[in-house]
């Protein structure tokens, strides 16, 4: 094992996949000669060259679409959004084309891309710049929605994204490119749609996914020293979803705490809801709780923005709570 | 528009030494982590503003522009101990501490904005254009952009209708040469921002946006056209941005000596230099203003740390006109 920066991970995956396929290009605002705007791609312009490294001017729309049509003829193309806030301007793109091309064309088309970039809040940036879109994505039909949470489980999994031949939306988060982790030395893969269990316990089940889950770790080592032993779920990928995985720890626990950093309405948090309680009824001792933002644009002040975004207490408070411990 | 004197040029050395310091002491309370999020300073852009709002008819008209945005609001007539409180993300600040740097807001003073998504003001400013026609009232809106939202579809989009419709609004882009780290030679097979006008055939040119008087000049023979009904026009603004795109920026992609030789042509010298050559002020008077400037500065430190910071409920009132909105809860 190794000990690297997330966003060494990102840049390993790219760069070992680009060694290793000739039609894998890196295209986005500042990826090659700025060395990417979170430097998640540094050195790849010098070794893969202009060609393969593409600076884009400020126009998503325009490569993202570019980047499907190269898709539809042979490319594999990596496409960064320096925040995904911004790949709203190319959403058209990825919803109506990227997702639609194969099934439209009666399979004849396939489009193997990937659209990667930070998701979600990254400290006092307000209301455009903090926004979380995995269940807008995950919406989508067609679509795949990745969202790893460290660096071993990001340079597996981005590998696997682009080895894969339908669209993924790869999100990772400003606030994590520099969190260090151990990383397997030489190549892995670690496949799409399969949850991974990142603390074991019988007492309660915690579902999340992405960098909010460091808020349920440490909320679990504060209730561990009180005796309560919670399960961590880390979904890794968030469509397709792995319900296997969440309903078995539900089946062992009998409690679940939902953490997502996501608007409150109609996210993938309530897609859990559903199916745990379609599925696993009779396995449950309480009501199911999901901890979300605030039901509202993101403020910038800093005492409104630490309200709106859950966090290790709340994740304390709900588990007391669907242990009736209050 | 208003004759030049010697007042206007000793009020745009007043306004624009007081833009500069005031984002002076913006970057400097960043380092302290008083103001948070992204920054992105106007350092060096002074007079495509002073010249601009020389021209503007500051009873009626409108501006909008992108997230370098803490000047504007104030040279339209903001208080700037709100602006740099909403930058402490304070209760007292213009949009009450939700918007932050990106989004200075003032519908008192008709500046709209303080926009963070490159290039999604530029409809809006044509709207706010469309709203004065459709009313009949003979207001115009500056639109203004950086170099790098002219690569965007929006642009194009909206000078189109824009054309289309002869809407009342000047589009103009601060090209201060670069898209955070891209140079406007790395966007585009051509470095003519201005002819991208050419094939809506909008009246367009380049403008020296280091002179404020240009600026003025120009932008008045646009907004006379817009006021009459002609329609729009497309400004290529040439200026320089002195610091990086945001505090984060380390400016690899330019040396010292590119900026240092940049600000050889510093506004704010330049209209002193005016000033003097002209006789119009001693040193003492100028002077007497260096200090009231720096008096300003502080006043505006001094409130925003003063100032309380919003009751949470705020987040929440301002999001629907609708009082009793039904929000989710999103934590016990």
């Amino acid at each position: 094992m190794k000990t690297i920066q997330f966003r060494e991970a990102v840049c390993e995956a790219m760069t070992e996949e680009m060694r290793r396929d000739e039609s894998i290009y890196l295209m986005g605002e500042e990826v090659a000669e700025y060395n990417g705007a979170y430097k998640a791609s540094k050195g790849m312009l010098d070794e893969f060259g202009a060609k393969r490294v593409i600076d884009t001017p400020i126009s998503e729309l325009g490569f993202a679409g570019i980047a499907v049509g190269s898709a539809m003829n042979g490319n594999r193309p990596i496409v960064e959004f320096m925040t995904f806030n911004f790949s709203l301007v190319g959403i058209d793109q990825i919803i109506n084309n990227a997702a639609k091309i194969r099934q439209m064309s009666g399979g004849q088309f396939n489009c193997p891309i990937v659209f990667r970039g930070p998701t979600a809040s990254a400290g006092q940036l307000a209301a455009t710049h903090s926004q979380a879109f995995e269940s807008w994505y995950a919406n989508c039909p067609g679509l795949k929605v990745v969202v790893p949470s460290n660096p071993a489980d990001a340079k597996g999994l981005l590998k696997s994204a682009i080895r894969d031949d339908d669209p993924v939306i790869f999100m990772e988060s400003e606030q994590m490119y520099g969190d260090k982790g151990e990383v397997p030395e030489g190549e892995y893969l670690i496949p799409l749609g399969v949850a991974e269990i990142k603390r074991e316990g019988k007492d309660v089940t915690i579902v999340s996914f992405g960098k909010i889950i460091k808020e349920a770790y440490a909320a679990a080592e504060t209730l561990a020293k009180e005796g309560i032993e919670c399960e961590i779920i880390d979904l890794r990928t968030v469509r397709p979803m792995d319900h296997k995985s969440i309903l078995n720890s539900v089946k062992k626990t009998n409690r679940l705490v939902i953490l997502e950093e996501a608007w409150p309405f109609g996210n993938v948090a309530t897609e859990i809801t559903y199916q745990v309680q379609s599925q696993a009824f009779d396995y449950l001792d309480a009501p199911i709780i999901k901890l979300n933002t605030a039901d509202t644009p993101a403020p910038y002040s800093p005492v409104l923005l630490e309200e709106w975004l859950p966090n290790q207490n709340d994740v304390v408070k709900a588990v007391k709570k669907v242990l009736y411990k209050e | 528009m208003k004759k030049i004197t010697k007042q206007t040029y000793l009020k745009w050395y007043e306004d624009m030494l007081f833009w500069r310091k005031f984002e002076d002491k913006l970057a400097q309370v960043y380092i302290n982590q008083k103001v948070r999020g992204f920054l992105h300073l106007y350092n060096g852009q002074e007079a495509v503003l002073a010249g601009s709002l020389h021209a503007m008819d500051l009873t009626k008209d409108k501006m909008i522009t992108a997230y370098r945005n803490h000047p504007q609001p104030i040279g339209m007539g903001v208080d700037p101990k709100r602006v740099m409180a909403e930058l402490y993300g304070k209760g007292t600040g213009t949009s009450q501490g939700l918007g932050g740097s990106m989004h200075i807001f003032s519908k008192e003073h008709r500046f709209y904005g303080g926009h963070g998504i490159v290039g999604g003001q530029i409809p809006l400013g044509a709207g706010l254009a469309f709203a004065d026609k459709y009313k009949g009232n003979d207001a115009v809106t500056l639109t203004f952009m950086g170099d790098g939202a002219t690569r965007q579809g929006s642009l194009h989009e909206t000078f189109n209708l824009a054309m289309l419709w002869k809407l009342p609004v000047v589009f103009c882009v601060e090209n201060n040469g670069y898209a955070m780290g891209t140079s406007v030679a790395r966007t585009a097979n051509h470095t003519e921002i201005w002819k991208l006008g050419l094939g809506y055939e909008m009246p367009c040119r380049p403008v020296d946006g280091m002179k404020p008087e240009v600026v003025a000049k120009e932008m008045d023979e646009a907004i006379t056209r817009a006021r009459k009904g002609e329609g729009p026009t497309f400004l290529e603004i040439r200026t320089y941005r002195y610091r990086g795109h945001s505090m984060s920026d380390a400016q690899h992609y330019r040396t010292k000596e590119e900026v240092a030789k940049m600000q050889e042509q510093d506004p704010i010298s330049y209209v002193l230099h005016n000033i003097y050559e002209n006789k119009w002020a001693t040193e003492k008077e100028i002077e007497a203003i260096d200090n009231k400037v720096k008096e300003m500065v502080s006043e505006c430190e001094k409130f925003a740390e003063d100032s309380p910071y919003p009751e949470k409920n705020v987040m929440y009132d301002t999001v629907y006109e609708q009082e009793d909105y039904p929000f989710l809860p999103h934590k016990l």
